[in-house]
């Protein structure tokens, strides 16, 4: 599957479609039992009322350092891990990282199966992952973590507030389309289909306005210098904000396109003017051009190439028919562009 | 809109090319794409929508054999009766009947009516399912299927070998798979599909805390190994029990798992296994922590005779344990007249029931009309789902057996004569057997027993447990015919320490409870087992070396068991009956 990723690094889209199908059949026995010995689950304080008293963690060290969230499962002073095969261990707690919800546990070993936060991967949209959790607490002794799949939804900013997926945490996050972040299941791993490390799953959000629950994960790359800085014993500092770029949808305009004026829902979209020198003058766009295909799929109303743009990553060649006068043209437009971006609604992706 | 669609591609046809070469999908994914929809259209096939006879009720179920054997959840089919609708992904309602029913393991067999070459699916072996393996659930869930075609749902195997607690004092599911494919209210009872589309479990249970009753990634199924254990007891139409050890196991300060404690009537502690010892392995299984040996036992029905190794000092010693049920005689029907509890639907716990779907309930009036062809497939007895099923596998035994008693008197005086073989002697034997009473004459012993009374009271010779009056049910029976030996109940298949699975009758007679185990191919009486009392070692018996005698077949060889030790094996040279006796 990631080989056909690095040949078909054109759409987004095409490319998700095309990883869904190869995948399916195979198992992924194979790479789940590599992941499983780097599972801990972690059995501390709680028990009462909504407050369970078990959640998950990494291995990230030979020498048995865990990561896992900050919670009250770690208010006790007699935590316990217990490895994939059974075995279980007094967990000591190293430190702890208030503004990230985190913490660093350690336990007796050496030569333990770990996740190494150094080579850990970046999640994309569209990318297929696996979570590994002691959800409800259902793997018992050498009972290994449950495992979930799923996709990468929105690679995005945790923008909590009051009564609204209230938490400390305010950083990066992926969120994920599978019902991974289950009582229990924080602090658990998140990995790409090969067993890479993507991300830690965190604590239990919900909205309280609408009832809906968040399923989502910190990043590596938001975790990592502070987990090096718990192991080395430095004292704990609030995160600098925004630690990891966070990829925008393609915007058409900010690329040069002008539409003709949205004056109607069926609108078709008919490119206005191109401006000089941006990323769709170079990819040959003309005014007066009609977009028919954004990738496969067919574009009838300018609502709908926003729809459709609003789904695609920029980063990547994007792919175009258009009709010119009687003929069909194709083009591949650059979506990485030097321009300014322009200041869009808000931080999140749509 | 599709519409749409079609009109501008045909419009544009320079275009349609186009578009084609650029969605270019390498071959091998449409084929694994091509190859997964003909396994879901195979697997939707025998999938079942369960319904209760006014329609009332809901939830899935599985067709695993042509003639319409299906398996679906105790749960479901218990609001609704003995009478179910079924409909399958061919848009046709079926009627059914209940055939049996395991309450504690959730499971429950129906007999679909209407055709000979029901869609079927093919029982997988859920040991092999690994974690990360693709599944597939197919059910219908929320009851959306109208026309009866069902829902599928896929995902991966989140666990296997889990154990969730009993709900209440029933619905325990021991060794079961875990999966994130959605399963939902109104999968009950449907099948879980391994990634070939054979059938590895059924679905029925889920963990819901505080996010209501729906899918969170979190379903459970029963093994389909479970369930081929006890998929002979479920067909002899009985309600069926799981098993229990006798024993309380828990893990030590070693981490070991040990007997904690023990009852001394049970099977297990005539064996020999005590306080403190280590189980190392049961019923073939390596046992490493107590949810795993509870996994086995979850599995394993009432009465299976199963191996069981312990450890001791160091030494290490096999053993074969019988089985007691985990409820006595009468309990499980007389839980199953009370309602099922329901856990609180605002705070379903982790190990609540599968999903009930909100559908109303009519209330079963007794004598509501059944379908011809259900009510001519039902019979309603205490402790039975239906004893028409168990009724029909005496029959069938009943006509496999017939051949080896040809010719033989219903009643009469028999002698015979051989030689009888034990450790440390050889010499001639002769066994004289009438109505009322039994001796035999060892080359050691001289054995007497009277049948004129209750028949526990003459357990001659010593350490036979009662080879007499064994024998004196097995003339009964050769004489009688399994139809007029008495009160018979079918239990099922139990395998024999061969490895060969043997059906079995039961019976109470004059006071013991008496066994008899069957080849189920060839109809030939392969067992004995007598039962004095409860809670004590029967009288063994197996027979061999068949020959004929006159019209009928009989055994030439006896050899006679007990409490572990085998007494001696009996070699028949000559059999007499009737006049013939010289008294």
């Amino acid at each position: 599957m990631r080989i056909k990723r690095t040949i078909h690094a054109t759409l987004a889209l095409l490319m998700l479609f095309g990883a869904v199908s190869t995948a399916c059949g195979r198992s992924l026995a194979t790479q789940v039992d590599r992941v499983q010995p780097k599972i801990v689950k972690l059995y501390g304080a709680g028990g009462i009322r909504n407050l369970e008293a078990y959640q998950t963690g990494i291995l990230i060290s030979a020498d048995g350092h865990v990561l896992t969230v900050w919670s009250n499962v770690l208010d006790t002073d007699a935590v316990r891990a217990t490895l994939h095969d059974g075995r279980s261990y007094e967990a000591e707690i190293v430190g702890v990282d208030p503004w990230l919800e985190i913490a660093v546990l350690k336990i007796e070993g050496n030569d333990l199966a770990h996740f190494s936060l150094e080579q850990a991967a970046e999640g994309r949209v569209g990318e297929r992952i696996l979570a590994f959790s002691n959800l409800f607490g259902v793997a018992t002794g050498s009972e290994p973590a449950s495992v979930q799949r799923g996709v990468i939804s929105a690679v995005t900013q945790l923008k909590a507030r009051r009564g609204v997926f209230q938490t400390q945490y305010a950083g990066p996050v992926y969120v994920l389309d599978a019902m991974t972040n289950n009582p229990g299941a924080a602090g658990g791993g998140l990995t790409a289909l090969d067993g890479r490390l993507l991300g830690l799953l965190g604590k239990e959000l919900k909205n309280r306005q609408d009832n809906t629950w968040l399923n989502y994960a910190l990043p590596v790359d938001a975790v990592r210098d502070s987990v090096a800085g718990i192991i080395a014993g430095q004292p704990q500092k609030p995160p600098e904000p925004t630690s990891i770029p966070v990829r925008k949808p393609v915007d058409l305009p900010q690329l040069g396109v002008d539409l003709v004026p949205h004056v109607v829902d069926g609108t078709p979209p008919f490119v206005d003017a191109v401006r000089p020198g941006s990323a769709a003058a170079k990819a040959g766009l003309r005014p007066d051009d009609l977009i028919l295909f954004v990738g496969d799929v067919l574009v009838q109303s300018i609502n709908d190439l926003d729809r459709q743009c609003g789904q695609i990553e920029s980063g990547n060649t994007l792919l175009m028919l258009v009709r010119r006068g009687e003929a069909i043209e194709k083009i591949e437009l650059e979506t990485e562009s030097s321009q300014p971006r322009r200041p869009r609604t808000g931080e999140s992706l749509r | 809109m599709k519409q749409n669609t079609l009109t501008i591609l045909l419009a544009c046809c320079g275009l349609f090319t186009a578009a084609q070469s650029w969605s270019e999908v390498p071959q091998e994914v449409l084929e694994a794409e091509a190859a997964r929809v003909d396994v879901v259209a195979d697997a939707s096939a025998s999938t079942l929508a369960v319904f209760g006879p006014q329609g009332g009720g809901g939830g899935s179920g599985v067709v695993i054999t042509p003639d319409g054997y299906a398996l679906t959840n105790f749960h479901v089919t218990q609001p609704v009766g003995n009478a179910l609708k079924c409909g399958m992904s061919d848009g046709v309602l079926y009627d059914a009947v209940i055939v049996g029913s395991d309450p504690t393991g959730d499971v429950a067999l129906i007999k679909l009516f209407g055709r000979d070459d029901f869609p079927s699916a093919e029982l997988g072996d859920s040991d092999q399912v690994r974690v990360g393996d693709w599944a597939l659930v197919i059910g219908n869930p929320f009851l959306l299927a109208t026309d009866f075609k069902p829902t599928v749902s896929y995902g991966l195997i989140s666990g296997v070998h889990r154990y969730q607690y009993p709900s209440g004092t029933l619905l325990e599911y021991a060794d079961c798979l875990q999966t994130d494919a959605a399963i939902n209210p109104g999968n009950s009872g449907g099948p879980l599909f391994d990634a070939a589309g054979r059938l590895i479990g059924i679905n029925g249970r889920g963990s819901f805390e505080k996010r209501g009753r729906v899918n969170v990634g979190v379903g459970y199924a029963i093994s389909v190994n479970q369930i081929k254990n006890f998929l002979s007891y479920l067909q002899s139409g009985r309600i069926v029990d799981h098993a229990t050890l006798g024993a309380v196991v828990s893990t030590d300060s070693e981490g070991r798992v040990v007997v904690a404690d023990i009852l001394e009537t049970s099977d297990a502690y005539r064996r020999g296994l005590r306080i403190d010892d280590e189980i190392v392995a049961f019923a073939g299984r390596p046992v490493r922590s107590v949810n795993g040996f509870k996994n086995i036992l979850g599995t394993l029905p009432r009465l299976w005779q199963v191996p069981l190794v312990y450890r001791r000092d160091g030494e290490t010693s096999s053993i074969r344990v019988r089985l007691a049920g985990v409820h006595s005689a009468g309990e499980l029907a007389e839980k199953l007249k009370k309602p099922v509890v329901q856990p609180n639907p605002e705070r379903p716990g982790p190990e609540g029931p599968a999903p009930q779907p909100p559908m109303p309930q009519p209330p079963a009036p007794k004598n509501r009309k059944m379908p011809p062809v259900v009510a001519a497939h039902f019979e309603a007895k205490s402790g039975y789902a239906n004893y028409y099923y168990n009724r029909e596998h005496q029959r069938r035994l009943a006509e496999a057996f017939s051949p080896y008693r040809a010719g033989i008197a219903s009643e009469g005086d028999w002698r015979l004569e051989g030689t009888f073989t034990d450790a440390q002697l050889e010499g001639p034997v002769r066994l004289d057997l009438s109505a009322d009473r039994g001796t035999i004459d060892l080359p050691h012993y001289r054995g007497r027993a009277d049948f004129s009374g209750p028949l526990f009271e003459y357990l001659d010779p010593p350490e036979t447990g009662g080879l007499l009056v064994t024998l004196h049910l097995w003339q009964r029976l050769l004489q009688r015919g399994i139809e007029d030996f008495g009160e018979m109940q079918y239990l099922g298949r139990m395998p024999a320490e061969t490895g060969a699975e043997l059906d079995v009758l039961q019976s109470v007679y004059g006071g013991v409870e008496v066994r008899f185990l069957f080849d189920p191919v060839s109809g030939q009486l392969q067992g004995m087992e007598m039962f004095a009392e409860e809670e004590v070692d029967p009288c063994e018996i197996r027979f061999a070396d068949y020959r004929a005698v006159g019209e009928s077949q009989l055994p030439h060889t006896v050899e006679v068991r007990h409490a572990d030790e085998t007494y001696g094996t009996l070699r028949a040279e000559k059999f007499t009956w009737g006049e013939g006796i010289d008294r």
